[in-house]
């Protein structure tokens, strides 16, 4: 048991120090802007003392990494600075916005990853069958389609065809379960369609992988089921694979969750984003960026130490 | 693994004369999907090349009496919400798609290779201290690093070239080292350093024309993804500033007339699925590439 603590401690040791060199490679982009953010706000006709005036009171006259290690500061207790374009401190706007993209999230990920992870071990099971290969074509497809393509074709097809479900997402303040989920139909479907052809494709590959081990010849020749055989035997070898697998096809997610949240005007955290990029609010941007790359390295590390629990003996390592 | 490289067997520096022959006769062994897909990607580099030759009218002139025209001879994908012909915007727009994708993906590939390369026969410190910072990049999720580059350096056409290429370094290089680890580790290899070869010419003549063959697919998935990326980003309107316009940026112009499902919309998102989707079967069904996905290989 020990050695799972120290095990895990040095994976989350290895997650903070590669988030860390992330800050550095993202802040430095953000510093390396051409025309500078005090410029930028105060307009072309400002006067050059205005503008001085402006950069330092924003901190900008000092050297990169004297802004880095301030800013790096502010993060960790808190306060990630003042969103320019809203006037307003980057840590409440992002408060604001969390919630709604996690609830995206969170949706997509419930509905996604049994699904995913049904047609995947199925796929891999009857390989070589009719299903197997026309999943293949369909998630070969799917995982080279714009996301702005499936959005726009589910809002035709069920909201401006069939008039069953609403094209924005709009959720009345009590409103029951139905209601909420009708909302959030659209969104979600359009993101699991982004999502699952990948994390199937991914599952179907670890569970073939352990398919073609000796352990599975000798547990056929014993006579077990098939159904047995992938139960009993190969998920639990493929676990870490598997959850590696979830793991990686949510970065497409996060990708996904872009467009999505901008396709249908939705204001969670990743539209916050691209606000930022389009009004160049590096604070803001810089918050978004790092909490991004947080939730990933996060999502590793939890399928890294869902590896490690379900094969010992990725322990001994 | 090594199993089915040529060069074990002729010797190194070479080009087998049977390569091209064996490439030809490989693209009539195709399945049908990889068939569909070839015919796919070949439509489109001819698109993309000759388009604005067929285009019936300028991408920029505003000749229909009414937006959102459903398609009709005159307009064959309709008009757009300003009243111009889609079909010659898409053929204009196609250039930019597959042009830039095309040229990112190789500056992408061909860094990511070379400095694969020169990891592997470095010393061993520069090796892992590239290969570190390699991981850092990776675990910063695409659209993001592309998101903030685009914040910091704006999107001309040239830096969205700079941009898509630095994004996909990292993949790029990950699968190249470790297709060059593995080969550095071959007997011809140490052969050739005991003979005294240096280590550019290790690195260029012995390792290098044995990941040809993974890398030209690697090659194609990194340019799906730039596909995806530029048309993302334009679709955000952080792409490829008007009056230019990708394929991209046609759909997010038009997505005032989604409700009404016109051609306008589709027409361009339709063209880049078929084009990232052609790619995809195309590489699926190459030989020695079974079962590889978006993931680029992954680790699994």
């Amino acid at each position: 048991m020990n050695t799972l603590v120290v095990l895990i401690a040095k994976r989350l040791g290895a997650a903070v120090l590669t988030l860390l060199l992330v800050s550095v490679v993202v802040f430095l982009i953000a510093s390396a802007l051409p025309g500078d953010a005090a410029q930028e706000m105060l307009g072309q006709n400002a006067t050059p003392s205005a503008v001085a005036a402006l950069r330092s009171q924003l901190g900008l006259d000092q050297p990169a990494y004297l802004r880095y290690l301030h800013w790096l500061g502010g993060v960790l207790s808190g306060n990630a600075g003042h969103s320019m374009s809203n006037n307003m401190p980057v840590s409440s706007l992002i408060a604001s916005r969390l919630p709604k993209s996690l609830i995206l999230v969170g949706l997509t990920s419930a509905v996604s990853v049994p699904f995913a992870l049904l047609l995947g071990i199925l796929s891999a099971m009857y390989r070589g069958s009719l299903l197997d290969r026309a999943l293949n074509i369909v998630t070969l497809s799917l995982v080279a389609v714009p996301e702005f393509l499936v959005a726009s074709l589910a809002v035709l097809l069920f909201a401006v065809e069939l008039r069953w479900l609403p094209a924005l997402v709009i959720v009345p303040e009590n409103a029951t379960v139905e209601e909420f989920l009708r909302a959030y139909a659209i969104p979600v479907m359009t993101l699991c369609f982004v999502v699952m052809a990948q994390m199937v494709r991914m599952t179907r590959a670890a569970v073939i992988n352990q398919l073609d081990k000796s352990y599975v010849e000798m547990a056929l020749l014993k006579g077990v089921s098939n159904t047995r055989i992938v139960l009993y035997h190969i998920i639990p070898n493929a676990i870490g694979p598997i959850a590696n697998a979830v793991a990686f096809s949510m970065s497409y997610l996060l990708g996904g969750v872009i467009i999505v949240e901008t396709i249908f005007n939705y204001p969670g955290l990743a539209s916050l984003m691209v606000d930022a990029v389009t009004a160049r609010d590096m604070p803001l941007l810089l918050a978004c960026a790092m909490l991004f790359c947080a939730a990933y390295l996060l999502l590793v590390l939890v399928a890294d130490i869902c590896a490690i629990f379900a094969n010992p003996k990725l322990r001994a390592r | 693994m090594s199993g089915h490289f040529q060069s074990s067997r002729t010797p190194p520096g070479f080009v087998n004369p049977l390569f091209a022959r064996a490439a030809i006769s490989a693209l009539f062994k195709l399945p049908w999907s990889g068939m569909v897909g070839l015919l796919l990607v070949l439509f489109w580099l001819l698109l993309a090349t000759f388009g604005p030759l067929l285009a019936p009218y300028a991408p920029g002139a505003f000749i229909a009496p009414d937006v959102f025209m459903p398609s009709s001879w005159q307009f064959p994908l309709g008009t757009d919400y300003l009243g111009r012909d889609v079909l010659s915007r898409l053929l204009f727009g196609a250039r930019y798609t597959v042009w830039l994708a095309l040229s990112a993906a190789v500056i992408a590939s061909a860094t990511g290779n070379a400095l694969a390369l020169a990891a592997v026969v470095s010393p061993r410190w520069i090796d892992e201290l590239a290969s570190r910072f390699m991981d850092a990049l990776i675990s910063i999720p695409s659209t993001i690093f592309a998101l903030v580059m685009v914040a910091a350096f704006d999107s001309s056409l040239f830096m969205l070239l700079t941009i898509a290429a630095i994004t996909y370094v990292p993949g790029a290089y990950r699968i190249a080292r470790s297709l060059a680890v593995n080969l550095n580790q071959m007997e011809y290899v140490e052969v050739a350093r005991a003979r005294g070869e240096g280590r550019l010419y290790i690195a260029s003549v012995e390792i290098f024309p044995n990941m040809v063959h993974p890398m030209l697919a690697d090659f194609g998935l990194r340019f799906v993804f730039i596909v995806l990326l530029l048309s993302g980003l334009s679709f955000l309107g952080l792409g490829i500033q008007p009056p230019a316009a990708d394929l991209g940026s046609l759909v997010r112009e038009n997505l005032s007339g989604l409700g009404d499902g016109v051609a306008a919309v589709f027409a361009p998102a339709f063209a880049i699925a078929t084009l990232t989707i052609g790619v995809n079967l195309l590489i699926d069904s190459l030989p020695g590439s079974q079962g590889r996905g978006r993931s680029g290989g992954g680790d699994a």
